[in-house]
C-alpha cells in the first residue's frame, strides 16, 4: 500500500466502532431493565450513576488531547506536529460527548433521584450543617450554568484552535512576519483554553461532578488528581490512534522518535498520578480523622478493596516498570498495549470514585460499566475517523513542520 | 597504560563530519572516538555504539535505595525501638513513602553520576590527554586508531579526502593517569 495523505475510514474500523457503539447502548438497555426501570431508587442510582461516571470519564480524556495540544502550543514545541491532526480529531469528539455528559448530569441533577447527588434533596440540606454551608458552591442552579458553560467553552476553544490549523492548510504563509503572527495568533488562542481549562478541569469540575458524590468529604488535591488521571489516558488516546493510523501506512514522518516521547509523557504522568494520588491518600492516612477516612474506609478496605489494588496496580507499578525502558517506549507494540491498560486503569479509578458512595452496600456488577465504557469507546473512534478525514494528516504549511519531521530524542 | 598511534583529522562541519565517520567505518578503519565539544544527536548511531549501559546501573542504585530504606526503617521502628506514633501501627508503610522515595532518588543520582566519573574515567587529579584542544572550543576531533594492517600515509590520505583537515600521526597513552599535563606532555613530544 502506498502511504497517503488524507486518511479514508477502513471498512472494519467502520463496522467495528458501529458494533461497539450497538453494544454500548444495548448495555444501556440492560442496565436500564435490570436497575434504571426498578422503584427503588438507589437501584436507579446505580443506573445514573455508571452513566455519569463513563460520560465524565471520556469527556475529560478527549477534551485531554486539546490540552495536550495547547501546551505544545504555549510552550512552541515543534516535535509533535508530525502527528498534530490527530489530538485535533480526537478533541472533535468534546462536543459530542459534552452534550451527552451534560444532558446526563442534569438529568441527575434536576431529577427527583438524591442519591447520586444527595446534595440536591432541599428537605435534607437544611438540616444538614455541612452542606448548607456548602450552598454557595453546591446548588442546582450554579452546577448547571457552570455545567453549560464549561462544555460549551470546551467546545468553542477547541473548535477555534481546529479553525487556526486548517486554515493554513490552503493558503500557506510566504513572510517570516507573518509566520510570527500566526504562532502569536495560536499562542493567545491557546493561553485561553488553558485558562478555562485550569479553571475547569484543574480545579472546579471534578468537584462539582464527582467529589460531590460524598458531599460531606473534601479534598483540594482531587481536581488535580482526576486531571492526572484524564491526562495520562489522553496521552494513551493519542498513542493509540497514532499507532492505528501508521499500522495502516498513514502519517509517514511519524517514526519512533515521536513515540518515544510519547511514551514519555505516558510514563511520567503515571508516576505523576501516582504522587498526587498517594499525597490525597497519606496525608487522609496520617491525619486519621474520621470525617475524611470515610472516604477511604470502603475503597481500601472496605468491598472496594479489589478494584482499588488493582486499579494502583495497572496504573502505577505496570506503567513503572514496563515503560521504564527506552526500547519498551520505542515499541509499539508495548506501548499500545501499556495505553490500553493505561485508559481502563484510568477508568477503574473513575469507577472507584463515583460508586462507593452511591453503592456501599455492594459492589455493582462491572459487566454493565465495562459494556457502556465500550460503547464510548466505539463513538470516539467514530468521530475521530470522521473528523481525521476531514484535513490532511500533516499540517503541511505550519512554521514548525520541519522542526517534527527532523525530531530526535 | 599502553602507547598507540593514532590518526587525528579535525572537522569544523557536522555536515561533513557525519559521512566521515560514515566513510571512515566503510573503508574498515578502526575509528578510535570523535571528540565534541558539545553532545551531538545521532553521532552515536552513526559511530555504531552500543546504548549506554548506564540506566542499567541506575535502575540497580534506586532498587537499592528503596530497599535500604525499608529495610532499616523497618528494622528501627519495628525491631530495634519500637515506638507508638499518634496509634498508628509499627509497620506504617504510607509514612515511610516519602523518605523511601528521596533514598531512592539519592541512591540513584549519586550512584550513576559516580559510575558516569568512572566510565569516563574523570576524577579529581587524574589527567586525560586532548587529542586537539580545540575539541573542546570549536572543533571535532576525529581519532583513527592505527592497528598492525593500517597503512598510515594511505590512512591520512583518506582522512584527507573526506575533509579532514590538519590530519597527523599522534602516540597517545590510552586511558587515564595521574599527574599533570606539561610533563605528560614532553614524553610524546620526545617520539
Amino acid at each position: 500500500m502506498a502511504i497517503r495523505s488524507t486518511f479514508t475510514v477502513p471498512k472494519r474500523f467502520q463496522t467495528i466502532s458501529m458494533a461497539l457503539m450497538a453494544f454500548g447502548l444495548l448495555s444501556i438497555i440492560g442496565l436500564w431493565v435490570t436497575s434504571g426501570s426498578s422503584n427503588d431508587p438507589k437501584e436507579q442510582a446505580r443506573f445514573w450513576a455508571s452513566l455519569l461516571q463513563n460520560s465524565v470519564f471520556f469527556l475529560l480524556v478527549v477534551n485531554a488531547s486539546m490540552f495536550f495540544i495547547c501546551i505544545t502550543t504555549l510552550a512552541w514545541g515543534g516535535w509533535q506536529m508530525a502527528f498534530r491532526r490527530v489530538p485535533e480529531a480526537i478533541s472533535a469528539v468534546v462536543p459530542v460527548i459534552g452534550v451527552i455528559c451534560g444532558a446526563i448530569l442534569l438529568a441527575i441533577v434536576f431529577g427527583d433521584n438524591h442519591t447520586i447527588y444527595h446534595w440536591t434533596d432541599a428537605e435534607h440540606v437544611m438540616h444538614d450543617p455541612i452542606l448548607s454551608h456548602k450552598k454557595g458552591f453546591l446548588n442546582k442552579p450554579f452546577f448547571a450554568i457552570a455545567t453549560v458553560i464549561t462544555i460549551l467553552g470546551w467546545s468553542l476553544l477547541g473548535y477555534k484552535m481546529r479553525q487556526l490549523s486548517r486554515k493554513l492548510d490552503n493558503e500557506p504563509i510566504a513572510t517570516l512576519e507573518e509566520r510570527k503572527k500566526y504562532i502569536f495568533n495560536n499562542t493567545v488562542w491557546a493561553a485561553l483554553f488553558i485558562v478555562l481549562f485550569s479553571l475547569t478541569v484543574m480545579s472546579s469540575i471534578p468537584w462539582l461532578w464527582l467529589m460531590s458524590i460524598d458531599a460531606h468529604w473534601y479534598s483540594t488535591m482531587y481536581s488535580w488528581y482526576t486531571f492526572a488521571s484524564t491526562f495520562v489516558s489522553g496521552i494513551a488516546l493519542i498513542a493509540l490512534f497514532v499507532i492505528f493510523l501508521k499500522n495502516n501506512d498513514y502519517l509517514e514522518y511519524v517514526n519512533n522518535e515521536h513515540l518515544h516521547d510519547l511514551g514519555k509523557f505516558m510514563f511520567a504522568f503515571s508516576v505523576f498520578w501516582t504522587y498526587l494520588w498517594f499525597s490525597q491518600f497519606m496525608l487522609i492516612w496520617y491525619a486519621n480523622i474520621p470525617e475524611e477516612t470515610i472516604y477511604f474506609q470502603p475503597r481500601a478496605h472496605g468491598i472496594y478493596k479489589g478494584i482499588f489494588w488493582l486499579m494502583f496496580i495497572i496504573n502505577f507499578i505496570a506503567p513503572l516498570l514496563i515503560l521504564m525502558t527506552r526500547s519498551a517506549k520505542r515499541n509499539y507494540g508495548t506501548v499500545a498495549l501499556m495505553a490500553v491498560l493505561i485508559i481502563f486503569g484510568h477508568w477503574l479509578d473513575f469507577y472507584q470514585m463515583v460508586f462507593p458512595a452511591v453503592s456501599p452496600g455492594k459492589v455493582p456488577n462491572i459487566i454493565y460499566d465495562l459494556g457502556i465504557a465500550l460503547g464510548f469507546v466505539g463513538l470516539i473512534m467514530f468521530v475521530t475517523g470522521r473528523a481525521l478525514t476531514k484535513a490532511p494528516l500533516l499540517a503541511r504549511n505550519h512554521p514548525f513542520v520541519k522542526e517534527s519531521l527532523i525530531h530526535h530524542t | 597504560m599502553a602507547k598507540k598511534k593514532f590518526i587525528v583529522g579535525s572537522f569544523t562541519d557536522e555536515a561533513v563530519l557525519f559521512p566521515a565517520v560514515k566513510k571512515v567505518r566503510r573503508a574498515g578503519y578502526k575509528l578510535h572516538d570523535v571528540f565534541t565539544p558539545f553532545p551531538i544527536h545521532g553521532l552515536d548511531k552513526e559511530m555504531g555504539l552500543r546504548d549506554t549501559s548506564l540506566h542499567t546501573a541506575g535502575f540497580i542504585y534506586g532498587i537499592t535505595g528503596t530497599t535500604t530504606a525499608v529495610s532499616f526503617i523497618t528494622w528501627a521502628l519495628t525491631i530495634d525501638w519500637a515506638i507508638n506514633f499518634g496509634g498508628k501501627p509499627y509497620f506504617a508503610l504510607p509514612a515511610w513513602i516519602p523518605v523511601t522515595f528521596e533514598l531512592t532518588v539519592l541512591f540513584a543520582a549519586v550512584g550513576m553520576v559516580l559510575t558516569f566519573c568512572w566510565l569516563c574515567q574523570l576524577a579529581p587529579f587524574v589527567k586525560k590527554d586532548h587529542f586537539n584542544p580545540r575539541s573542546t572550543d570549536d572543533t571535532f576531533v576525529m581519532a583513527l586508531e592505527c592497528t598492525g594492517s593500517t597503512n598510515e600515509s594511505e590512512a591520512q590520505q583518506f582522512l584527507q579526502s573526506i575533509g579532514a583537515t590538519d590530519v597527523k600521526v599522534e602516540t597517545r597513552e590510552t586511558g587515564w593517569w595521574l599527574g599533570s599535563y606539561a610533563n605528560d606532555r614532553m614524553r610524546f613530544e620526545k617520539n
